[in-house]
């Protein structure tokens, strides 16, 4: 695989200050499907440290949920983890058992699905479920481990939190269910939050109160978070760092603000373009050309040629992921240097 | 998809729409409960006498709601405030508690054989859980086939080539119609929704965040495709979304939400220009910027009311900065305080 070639992930300078809480290097996870193999992730490299937020953006399908449940080694077959290494807090996820694993995951380390059903147990009042979460980790009697639950409701805009502690999962609105389940992931306030798409379903008060709690996290205990989303508007608020992921590969990783501002991948040139309060009203959208390639078979080179703009002879060759500035690393031969001069 | 259909120009928006017309969908104090079921320590704790009572949410609360033909309507609010429960309802899906709706003039309730049948085909919801509304044990093809065949839409003959069709228009590769929905991500199972809806030729369509698990080009993608749908096929949309930015974009009119009621209503650029309604107020504040940096998110004030137990008076005014008594007991009427807009705040009697 040439463009694997990397040995360690690559670390902006403001994250090397504290020790990184989550190094991802060079992960490659693919599906061994009947029609093919999918390498839904082919190359994703990225390092998280003490209290940071790294936003991972990127196109639909491009590999970003997988990325997440590889962290929390919940890769089901025909899906393997087929190279690379993920290291939380220095110690290799590879070598650690499925019993080891399981201490880790929700409680040093905690996943809020893009669906909510995933953490609810349908069958079970909401009570049952935080209290045996709280319990399964800590020695707590039902009624501190109620409290807790209680807190837990409050901090996410849950109202009357006595009373809908006694709820099934059915009887919340979509939105509600996703902050029972942010609810949860906070009971034990981990070490790193891998968040997949967690306030999308939220209206812009609630996100903003569910937003604030979790910098609160952040800055007060050192969580470390993935934040997986497409609002860039989100990330902009929230993120440290922010990765972009195309068919597979992290394409442009950097300082958020910087990225935002002046993007040097020419797909996340045009996913910027998109955002609707950068377009006019009335008018259709800007998008990008052409569609996603399909991950059966992906094009030789790099794999946003054929949409790309900028596309050259050269981009035949799989790009690396370059440090074309400080603190700014893009998988392109032709990035938007002009730009970040005129910026 | 292809390019050159995708780029064309849509008509600027807005459009003007006449209050004469018939809307082609009308509800009337339409209001639906749902009553959460006692579990059997609370029936034997009744019938022992306790004064246990059943917990009744007013999911959607006396609404009236008017989209005319080749409209779009944005409804905004805030989570769990009913508008997916008001999707359902003017998608035919779900019976209201109480109110009637109106399908081009006519009262659904009446409606019966054929002509309920049809009138139901004709409104199709695409659902903000692309999760739960697929069946997970069925091909995509026969996800998006299925209805137009049973309706005489598609025939066994031309199967193939229509879900290919109907695949392609919402930019799915027909390649893989014989995959299951779990084999797709997010946005992939969310166009699989928008072709199945599409597939038996809607009229209405009601999009409860439709784009909300979609990456920002494919959703300009996406919302190109339900501009371009609604200048050839003459498309009305009731278009659901927390998004501002989104809504903005595309609708004509915005309506307004919060805990089961309307609170405001008005053409697009009246509600970003100038809205009326303290919450409208304090949801535009809210919304996040691209150009913010680690910025401290705002917290809302004020507790967020139960819709298990709504505050009486106007449902804002716990949150609210501007309330005073009146508010606490009174329910503010939504009406007409400038053309076209109407709002459901006391503030506006005092003028
Ligand atoms: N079980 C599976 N079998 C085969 N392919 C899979 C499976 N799970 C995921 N994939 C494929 O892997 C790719 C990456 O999927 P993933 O869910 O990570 O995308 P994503 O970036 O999270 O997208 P979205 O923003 O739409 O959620 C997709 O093309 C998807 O079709
Ligand atoms: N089947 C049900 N049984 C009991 N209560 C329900 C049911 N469906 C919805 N509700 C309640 O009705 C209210 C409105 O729910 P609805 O799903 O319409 O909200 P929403 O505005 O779509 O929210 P979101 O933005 O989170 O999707 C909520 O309080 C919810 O808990
Ligand atoms: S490497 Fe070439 S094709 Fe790929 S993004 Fe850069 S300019 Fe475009
Ligand atoms: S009626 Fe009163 S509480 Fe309600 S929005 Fe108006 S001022 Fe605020
Ligand atoms: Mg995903
Ligand atoms: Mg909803």
């Amino acid at each position: 695989m040439a463009d694997t070639t990397n040995t360690s992930a690559p670390t902006l300078v403001a994250a090397q200050a504290a020790a990184p809480t989550l190094e991802v290097r060079n992960l490659q996870t693919h599906f061994f499907t009947r029609a093919g193999v999918v390498k839904a992730v082919n190359d994703v490299s990225f390092t998280i440290g003490r209290g940071k937020v790294l936003g991972l953006v990127g196109e639909s399908g491009s590999g970003k949920t997988v990325t997440g449940f590889s962290i929390m080694k919940l890769i089901d077959p025909p899906g393997r983890i087929v190279g690379g290494s993920i290291l939380f807090q220095g110690r290799d996820l590879a070598t650690l058992s499925e019993e080891e694993m399981r201490t880790l995951r929700g409680n040093r380390i905690a996943m809020i699905f893009q669906d909510p059903m995933m953490t609810l147990n349908p069958v079970l009042r909401i009570d049952t479920q935080m209290i045996e979460t709280v319990q399964a980790h800590e020695k707590v009697s039902d009624a501190d481990a109620r409290a807790r639950a209680r807190d837990a409701l409050g901090m996410v805009g849950i109202p009357s939190p006595d009373e809908r502690l006694k709820s099934y999962p059915h009887q919340f609105s979509g939105g509600m269910r996703q902050r029972v389940a942010i609810a949860i992931a906070l009971l034990h306030r981990p070490d790193l939050i891998v968040a997949d798409e967690p306030t999308t379903a939220l209206d812009v008060t609630i996100q903003g109160q569910i937003l604030a709690e979790v910098q609160k996290l952040c800055a007060t205990t050192g969580t470390a978070m993935l934040w997986i989303t497409h609002d860039l508007s989100v990330v902009a608020g929230l993120a440290d760092d922010i990765a972009v992921m195309y068919a597979g590969r992290v394409v442009e990783y950097g300082d958020v603000g910087e990225v935002l501002d002046a993007p040097l991948h020419p797909y996340t040139h045009g996913l910027i373009g998109s955002v609707p309060s950068r377009n006019k009203r009335g008018v259709p959208l800007r998008q990008i050309p052409g569609m996603t390639p399909s991950l059966l078979n992906l094009p030789e080179g790099c794999s946003f040629r054929a949409r790309c703009p900028r596309a050259a002879e050269d981009c035949i060759v799989m790009p690396t992921l370059h440090p074309w500035l400080p603190n700014r690393l893009a998988r392109c031969h032709h990035p938007h240097l002009e730009e970040v001069e005129s910026a | 998809m292809s390019q050159s259909q995708m780029q064309t120009q849509v008509p600027d928006a807005p459009r003007v729409f006449a209050d004469s017309e018939t809307p082609m969908i009308e509800l009337r104090q339409v209001s639906r409960r749902f009553s959460k079921k006692l579990d059997i320590a609370a029936k034997l704790a009744r019938r022992l006498g306790a004064s246990v009572k059943e917990e009744i949410v007013h999911a959607v609360d006396h609404v009236d709601l008017r989209v005319r033909k080749g409209e779009v309507v944005g409804l905004v609010g805030e989570s769990g405030c009913g508008k997916s429960t008001l999707g359902r309802i003017v998608a035919g899906i779900l019976p209201q508690s109480e109110g009637e709706v109106f399908w081009n003039g006519q009262n659904v309730a009446a409606m019966q054989g054929e002509a309920a049948k049809i009138g139901k085909l004709r409104r199709q919801m695409i659902f903000q859980d692309p999760y739960a509304s697929l069946n997970p044990r069925m091909r995509v093809a026969d996800i998006v086939g299925e209805a137009p065949l049973v309706h005489g839409l598609a025939t066994r003959a031309n199967f193939d080539a229509y879900v290919d069709e109907q695949m392609r228009r919402a930019g799915l590769d027909p390649a893989f119609k014989r995959r299951y929905p779990h084999q797709f991500s997010g946005g992939q199972r969310q166009r699989i929704g928008i072709a199945r809806a599409l597939a038996v030729a809607p009229e209405f369509i009601v999009c409860d965040e439709a784009v909300a698990a979609l990456d920002v080009s494919i959703q300009a993608q996406i919302l190109n495709l339900f501009m371009q749908l609604r200048k050839d096929l003459d498309l009305t949309y009731l278009f659901i979304s927390h998004d501002l930015g989104v809504v903005e974009h595309l609708s004509d009119r915005v309506v307004i939400m919060y805990l089961g009621r309307v609170v405001e209503e008005a053409p697009t650029e009246r509600v970003f220009a100038a809205a009326n309604h303290p919450y409208t107020q304090s949801l535009l504040a809210s919304v996040p910027r691209i150009g913010n940096r680690k910025r401290a998110f705002a917290t809302v004030k004020g507790e967020i009311p139960s819709p298990l137990n709504p505050p009486p008076g106007c449902h804002f005014h716990p949150r609210c900065p501007h309330a005073f008594d009146r508010c606490r007991v009174e329910v503010p009427k939504l009406r007409e305080i400038a053309p076209g807009q109407r709002s459901a705040c006391h503030l506006n009697d005092a003028a």
